[in-house]
C-alpha cells in the first residue's frame, strides 16, 4: 500500500495538522510501511464475523436526569488560552 | 548512604504498628528521589511542599484505611484536580485539571500520599518514554537502556526504591512491557475492572489504569484499592471486586497453565525464552498442570492494534485544539490557529499515529481497515475462549528482549513489533501480570501471565505462587548518586 | 418567461428538536435556556482530557417516544458513533450521534394539504449532543463561545424528499412541532433553537424521475420563514433552469430582511466525518417492556385528536385542523366544550375573536386573559339571550380588558335584555299612545307596522329590551284596543 505525499497532505488537512514538504517526505513511506503491514488482515476471510468494538458485554449504561455540580465559570475559563471573562476567544472563524 | 522506599505492605505494617508517621515516609520518599532521580527522570513534576503539607495532615489522623500514609506515584496522563497534568505533551504545558481521576480520588479517599506525576511517552504512544516532549527516563538497572514505555516513569521511580508503588496506564503492554524491562511487577487489570475516568484517553477501548509494584502481594493491595464500578464510566463494569489479598497465597495445586504452541517467535532473544520456560517449571513445580494451548490468530494483533489504536486516538485527541485548555499557537484566521497548534503542540510520533488513525478511519478505507480490524479482534477473543476452556492462566514472555538503548529502536514499525505479546491481551480485554522471571545480560526480563477476564484473583495467585518459589530475589538496581 | 418548462419542486427537511430533559445527554449541568454563558458546564460537555460521557435515560425516553410518534419502526439495538469535525463550539472534536443504528427509521406523517391527507417519510430519527453557541464579532476579528448548550439532548428528524411544495413544508414542520409538543418531547420554540430546521431542494421538469441538483438552505428562524425562503428558492432555481443554467451544489442561507437566499458556501469541502462507534459508550438494547411502557404514556396525537373532533364533536375539518395544531389551543378548546359551549360556537369564537385578540396583543394561548370556562361562560349568555351576538362581541372585548367574568361586565354595563314586563309595559304604552298611525295601519290589517312599533319600544330602550318579549306584549296591548 503506497501512501503517496498528497495523501498524507490530505490526512494531515483532515486532522488540522499542518505538514511541511518535508515533513510528507518523510511520513508517507513511513505511513506506507505500517499500512502495508496492516494489508495483512486483508488475508483472512473475515466474511460474517462480528466486530467487536468493546470487550465488555455490557449494555444499558445509564444514569437518571437529576443535575449534578459542574464548574463555575472561573473555574471553567481559568485554562483558556483567551476569553473576555464570559466566554472563550478564538480566532475570527472564517471558513474551517 | 541511599536512601529507598521498602514496599507498600511493610510501609502500611510500620503505620499500623504505629512506629512511623506518614510524614516520616513522605520525607524519605522524596530523599530517595531527590537522591535519584537526577539521573533516573522518572519524574516530571513533584510538589515537595505540597507533599509534606498532605502528609503531615495524616499524621495526626486515624490510620483506618488500607492505603494510609502510603506514598505512591501518578503517570502523568492521569488528572489531578489542581495539580498540572500534561501526558508529557507540549499541548498540555499548562493544564492543570479542574476535577480528579477516579483512581487517584480513591486513592485520597484512603489516605495515600501523592509524591508526584511521572514521565511517559506522549499521551502514552510508545514503549520505551523515549517520545516525551520533557525529558528521558532511564532503566535504573543500566542508565544507556530505556525503562520501557509508554509508563517508563512509574516502572523506574517503583524499580528504583522511589515510591512503593505507582499507577499506569496499558493499552497495549505499556504497563507490563515497562515493568519487565524494570525487574518489577506490572498489572493490567481486566478491561472495565477500573475506572478509566480521568485518565486521558490514548485509545478508549483498550486503556486501563494498573499498578507497579516491587511484589505480587503488594499489586494485590493496589488493585484492591482501585478497582470497583465507577458511575462515571459507561465502560465500567458493574461487579464486585475479588478479595485480592486475603487468598493471594493460596495453593496453585491443580491450576492449569497454558503454554502457547502458536506464539510468534521473530526477534525473540534466546535468553528470554529460557527465563520464561524456567518459569513454567516453577509453576508446574508448585503444582499447577501445565497445558498446551493455541492462540493462531494472535499473529495478527499487532497489525489489530496499530489500527483500531490510532484510529481512537486520532478522535480522541481532536478535542487538543487550543480552545479551551493548553498550549494555542497564534493564527490569523482559526484553521492557522488549529494547524499550528496541534502541530507545535504534538510530537512526531503522536502526529503519526494521528495520521494512521485518520487515514484509516476516512471514508473509503472503514471497511478495509478499522471494520476489518474490529472483525479480527471478535477472532483473537475466540482464541482465548477456547484456550481458557483449557486452562487458567497462559503463560507467555512479556517482551521479546530486555531493555534496548536509546535510539535503538528507531523504525516505528520495528518499535511496534515490540508489543507482540502484550497486544492480545488488550484487544481481548483481558487482565495480564508482568512478574520478573530473572536478568539476561544483567537486565531484568519478565514473564507474563494473562487470566480470564475479571478472574485478577487466580492471576494474582499463580504469580504470587511462582514469585514464593522462583528461588531469587530481584537485585535492587544500583543507582550511583 | 413565457416558454418556460413546469418544474416540479422536491424538499426534504432535517429537523433538529432539542429534547426537555433537566440535564445534558452525557453529563449532569442543566439545559436551562438563557443561563449565563459558560455556567452550565462541566468537564464532560468542555471535553476536558479524559473526562468520559454516561447517557441520560431520559434523553433516549424522548428519543423513543418521539420515534413513536413519528411511526418509526424502533432499533431494538442502537448504538452511538462519533462524528469528526472541527469546530471551537465542539469541545470534543467529535459530536456524539448515531451513524448507521439510529433509534428510530422508516417513519411518517400525515400532512392536510388542500384539503386532502397527504404522508411525509421519515427516513430516521437519532439522538446526539448539541454544540455550543458562537458569537462572531461584528468587525471579523475573532469568535465567542458559549458552552451552555454544548450535549445539550437532540433528536434530528431527517424527511424523505416527499416535499413538493415550501406550503407542504411548513405544513410537515408544523406536524413536528404538534407532534413534539403534544408527547411533551420539546419546547418546541423555534425563536430559542429548541426547534431548528434545514432544508434540501431541488427542482426537476415535471415528468421526470431523477432528482435535481440541491441546494441546502438554512437559518430559517421560524415556520413563517421557513416557507419564504423555499418559496425564494423555487423562484431562483427556476429562473435559473428556466434560462438553461444549472443548479449549483451549495449551502444557502435566508436572509431575513431582504427575504431572500443568500449563498453561504460554493462547492462543499468534502466533508469526511470518519464515523465509527463511540468506544466510551456501550450498546443500547430497548427491548419490548421498554418499548410497552413508553407506549402507554403517549398521549393522544393530533391526528388522533383532529379526527375526533370532527367525528365526535362534528367540527368542519378545517376547524379541527387549526384547532389541534398546537396543543395547548385544543386543550383551551376542549375545557370550553367541557364548561358546557357547543363545540362549533366554541370553536367560532377561539379562532374569531380569540386568536385574533391574542395576535394582536402578541400573547399565546396559555396568556390567554380568558381562562376556558369564562369564555363558555360567554357563550352561555348568548345562548340564553342574556345578550345579543353582537353585543357579546364588546363584552368579550371588556373581559380581555378587565379580566371579569361575562355576567359581571354585562351587569356593570347593563347590557342585559329587559325582559321584566312590568319595567316594559309603561314604554310599550307610551310608544303606543305616541305613535297613532301604527297603531291604526295594525289595527287596520296591515301587520308589517307592528316592526315599527317594536323598533320604537327597541330605541326607547336604547336596545335593551328582549325582542321577543316587546312583540309579544306590543301585540297583547294592542288587542286590548280593538
Amino acid at each position: 500500500m503506497n501512501i503517496t505525499e498528497d495523501v498524507v497532505k490530505n490526512v494531515a488537512k483532515l486532522a488540522r495538522l499542518a505538514v511541511s514538504e518535508e515533513d510528507a517526505q518523510k511520513l508517507a513511506p513511513e505511513l506506507s510501511e505500517i499500512i502495508s503491514y496492516a494489508q495483512q488482515l486483508q488475508e483472512v476471510d473475515l466474511t460474517d464475523v462480528p466486530p467487536t468494538s468493546h470487550s465488555l458485554s455490557l449494555v444499558n449504561v445509564m444514569r437518571p436526569d437529576i443535575p449534578s455540580a459542574g464548574l463555575t465559570r472561573e473555574e471553567a475559563l481559568k485554562n483558556a488560552p483567551d476569553s473576555d471573562g464570559a466566554e472563550i476567544r478564538v480566532p475570527a472563524v472564517l471558513d474551517v | 548512604m541511599k536512601v529507598t522506599m521498602p514496599t507498600v505492605k511493610e510501609v502500611y505494617n510500620s503505620l499500623w504498628r504505629r512506629e512511623t508517621k506518614p510524614s516520616d515516609w513522605a520525607q524519605r520518599s522524596l530523599l530517595a528521589i531527590r537522591g535519584m532521580d537526577k539521573q533516573i527522570g522518572a519524574f516530571l513534576t513533584v510538589e515537595e511542599d505540597q507533599v509534606m503539607a498532605n502528609a503531615r495532615r495524616l499524621d495526626d489522623a486515624k490510620s483506618n484505611h488500607r492505603m494510609f500514609g502510603v506514598p505512591f506515584a501518578l503517570k502523568d496522563n492521569i488528572c489531578t484536580a489542581g495539580q498540572k497534568t500534561t501526558a508529557a505533551s507540549r499541548i498540555l504545558e499548562n493544564y492543570i485539571p479542574p476535577y480528579s481521576a477516579t483512581v487517584y480520588q480513591r486513592l485520597l479517599d484512603q489516605s495515600a500520599v501523592l509524591m508526584g506525576k511521572t514521565n511517559l511517552d506522549e499521551f502514552a504512544m510508545g514503549s520505551s518514554t523515549e517520545n516525551s516532549a520533557y525529558q528521558k527516563t532511564r532503566n535504573p538497572y543500566n542508565l544507556e537502556r530505556v525503562p520501557g514505555g509508554s509508563s517508563g516513569g512509574s516502572a523506574a521511580a517503583v524499580a528504583a526504591g522511589m515510591v512503593p508503588f505507582a499507577l499506569g496506564s496499558d493499552t497495549g503492554g505499556s504497563i507490563r512491557q515497562p515493568a519487565a524491562y524494570c525487574g518489577v511487577v506490572g498489572l493490567k487489570p481486566t478491561y472495565g475492572r477500573v475506572s478509566r475516568y480521568g485518565l486521558i484517553a490514548f485509545a478508549s477501548s483498550l486503556d486501563q489504569i494498573g499498578p507497579f509494584t516491587r511484589n505480587v502481594e503488594d499489586a494485590a493491595f493496589v488493585l484492591q484499592a482501585i478497582s470497583g464500578h465507577d458511575p462515571m464510566d459507561s465502560t465500567s463494569a458493574p461487579m464486585d471486586v475479588d478479595d485480592y489479598v486475603t487468598h493471594i497465597g493460596d495453593s496453585i495445586k491443580g491450576l492449569r497453565v497454558g503454554v502457547v504452541t502458536d506464539a510468534a517467535t521473530d526477534g525473540l532473544h534466546p535468553g528470554v525464552q529460557e527465563a520464561v520456560d524456567k518459569a513454567v517449571q516453577v509453576l508446574a513445580q508448585a503444582g499447577a498442570e501445565v497445558v498446551e494451548v493455541s492462540l493462531p490468530h494472535s499473529v495478527y494483533a499487532v497489525a489489530t492494534y496499530y489500527l483500531v489504536a490510532p484510529a481512537e486516538a486520532s478522535s480522541n485527541l481532536a478535542r487538543y485544539d487550543g480552545v479551551r485548555y493548553g498550549r494555542r499557537a497564534a493564527g490569523e484566521s482559526l484553521l492557522e490557529m488549529y494547524e499550528r497548534t496541534r502541530s507545535e503542540g504534538f510530537g512526531l510520533e503522536v502526529k503519526r499515529r494521528i495520521m494512521i488513525g485518520t487515514y484509516a478511519l476516512s471514508s473509503g478505507y472503514y471497511d478495509a481497515y478499522y471494520l476489518r480490524a474490529q472483525q479480527m479482534r471478535t477472532l483473537i477473543r475466540r482464541d482465548y475462549d477456547e484456550a481458557f476452556e483449557r486452562c487458567d492462566v497462559i503463560v507467555t514472555p512479556t517482551a521479546p528482549t530486555p531493555a534496548f538503548r536509546f535510539g535503538e529502536n528507531s523504525d516505528p514499525l520495528e518499535m511496534y513489533l515490540n508489543d507482540l505479546y502484550t497486544i492480545p491481551a488488550n484487544l481481548a480485554g483481558l487482565p495480564g501480570i508482568s512478574v520478573p522471571c530473572g536478568l539476561v545480560d544483567g537486565l531484568p526480563v519478565g514473564m507474563q501471565l494473562v487470566g480470564k477476564a475479571f478472574d485478577e484473583k487466580t492471576l494474582l495467585q499463580v504469580a504470587h505462587a511462582y514469585e514464593k518459589l522462583r528461588g531469587f530475589e530481584m537485585p535492587q538496581p544500583e543507582v550511583t548518586l | 418567461m413565457s416558454t418556460q418548462a413546469t418544474f416540479e419542486t422536491v424538499i426534504g427537511l432535517e429537523v433538529h428538536v432539542e429534547l426537555k430533559t433537566e440535564t445534558k445527554i452525557f453529563c449532569g449541568c442543566k439545559t436551562t435556556f438563557g443561563a449565563p454563558p459558560n455556567t452550565n458546564v462541566c468537564p464532560v460537555c468542555l471535553g476536558h482530557p479524559g473526562a468520559l460521557p454516561v447517557l441520560n435515560r431520559q434523553a433516549v425516553d424522548l428519543a423513543v417516544k418521539a420515534a413513536m410518534a413519528l411511526n418509526c419502526h424502533i432499533n431494538h439495538d442502537s448504538k452511538f458513533d462519533r462524528k469528526n469535525y472541527f469546530y471551537p463550539d465542539l469541545p470534543k472534536g467529535y459530536q456524539i450521534s448515531q451513524y448507521d443504528k439510529p433509534i428510530g427509521e422508516h417513519g411518517f406523517i400525515e400532512i392536510e394539504v388542500g384539503g386532502e391527507t397527504k404522508r411525509i417519510g421519515i427516513t430516521r430519527v437519532h439522538l446526539e449532543d448539541d454544540a455550543g453557541k458562537s458569537s462572531h464579532a461584528a468587525d471579523g476579528t475573532h469568535t465567542l463561545v458559549d458552552y451552555n448548550r454544548t450535549g445539550v439532548p437532540l433528536i434530528e428528524i431527517v424527511s424523505e424528499p416527499d416535499i413538493r411544495s415550501p406550503e407542504e413544508a411548513r405544513l410537515y414542520l408544523e406536524g413536528i412541532k404538534a407532534i413534539m409538543q403534544y408527547c411533551d418531547i420539546s419546547d418546541v420554540r423555534m425563536e430559542e433553537g429548541s426547534l431548528r430546521c434545514d432544508a434540501n431542494i431541488s427542482l426537476r421538469p415535471a415528468g421526470q424521475k431523477e432528482f435535481g441538483q440541491k441546494t441546502e438552505l438554512k437559518n430559517m428562524n421560524s415556520f413563517r420563514n421557513v416557507q419564504r425562503g423555499l418559496e425564494y428558492e423555487v423562484i431562483r432555481q427556476t429562473e435559473v433552469l428556466s434560462s438553461g443554467g444549472e443548479v449549483s451544489q451549495e449551502t444557502r442561507r435566508f436572509d431575513e430582511a431582504s427575504q431572500t437566499t443568500v449563498l453561504m458556501r460554493t462547492k462543499e469541502e468534502a466533508h469526511d466525518y470518519r464515523y465509527f462507534p463511540d468506544p466510551d459508550l456501550v450498546w443500547l438494547k430497548i427491548d419490548f417492556a421498554w418499548l410497552d411502557r413508553l407506549r402507554e404514556s403517549l398521549p393522544e396525537l393530533p391526528a388522533a385528536k383532529r379526527r375526533r373532533f370532527i367525528t365526535e364533536l362534528g367540527l368542519p375539518p378545517y376547524d379541527a385542523g387549526v384547532l389541534t395544531s398546537d396543543l395547548a389551543l385544543a386543550n383551551y378548546f376542549e375545557g370550553v366544550v367541557k364548561a358546557g359551549a357547543e363545540p362549533k360556537p366554541a370553536s367560532n369564537w377561539i379562532m374569531g375573536d380569540l386568536l385574533a385578540y391574542l395576535n394582536s396583543s402578541g400573547q399565546t394561548i396559555a396568556q390567554s386573559p380568558i381562562p376556558p370556562g369564562q369564555l363558555a361562560g360567554l357563550l352561555a349568555e348568548v345562548a340564553n339571550q342574556t345578550i345579543s351576538g353582537k353585543q357579546a362581541k364588546d363584552v368579550f372585548q371588556l373581559m380581555c380588558g378587565s379580566g371579569k367574568d361575562a355576567k359581571t361586565v354585562i351587569k356593570e354595563q347593563g347590557l342585559e335584555q329587559i325582559s321584566d314586563e312590568s319595567a316594559l309595559l309603561p314604554i310599550i304604552d307610551e310608544v303606543i299612545a305616541n305613535n297613532e298611525k301604527s297603531v291604526a295601519d295594525y289595527l287596520n290589517g296591515k301587520e308589517k307596522a307592528l316592526g315599527a312599533l317594536v323598533g320604537q319600544t327597541m330605541k326607547a330602550t336604547k336596545g335593551q329590551a328582549n325582542p321577543g318579549l316587546v312583540n309579544k306584549l306590543l301585540i297583547k296591548r294592542l288587542k286590548e284596543r280593538s
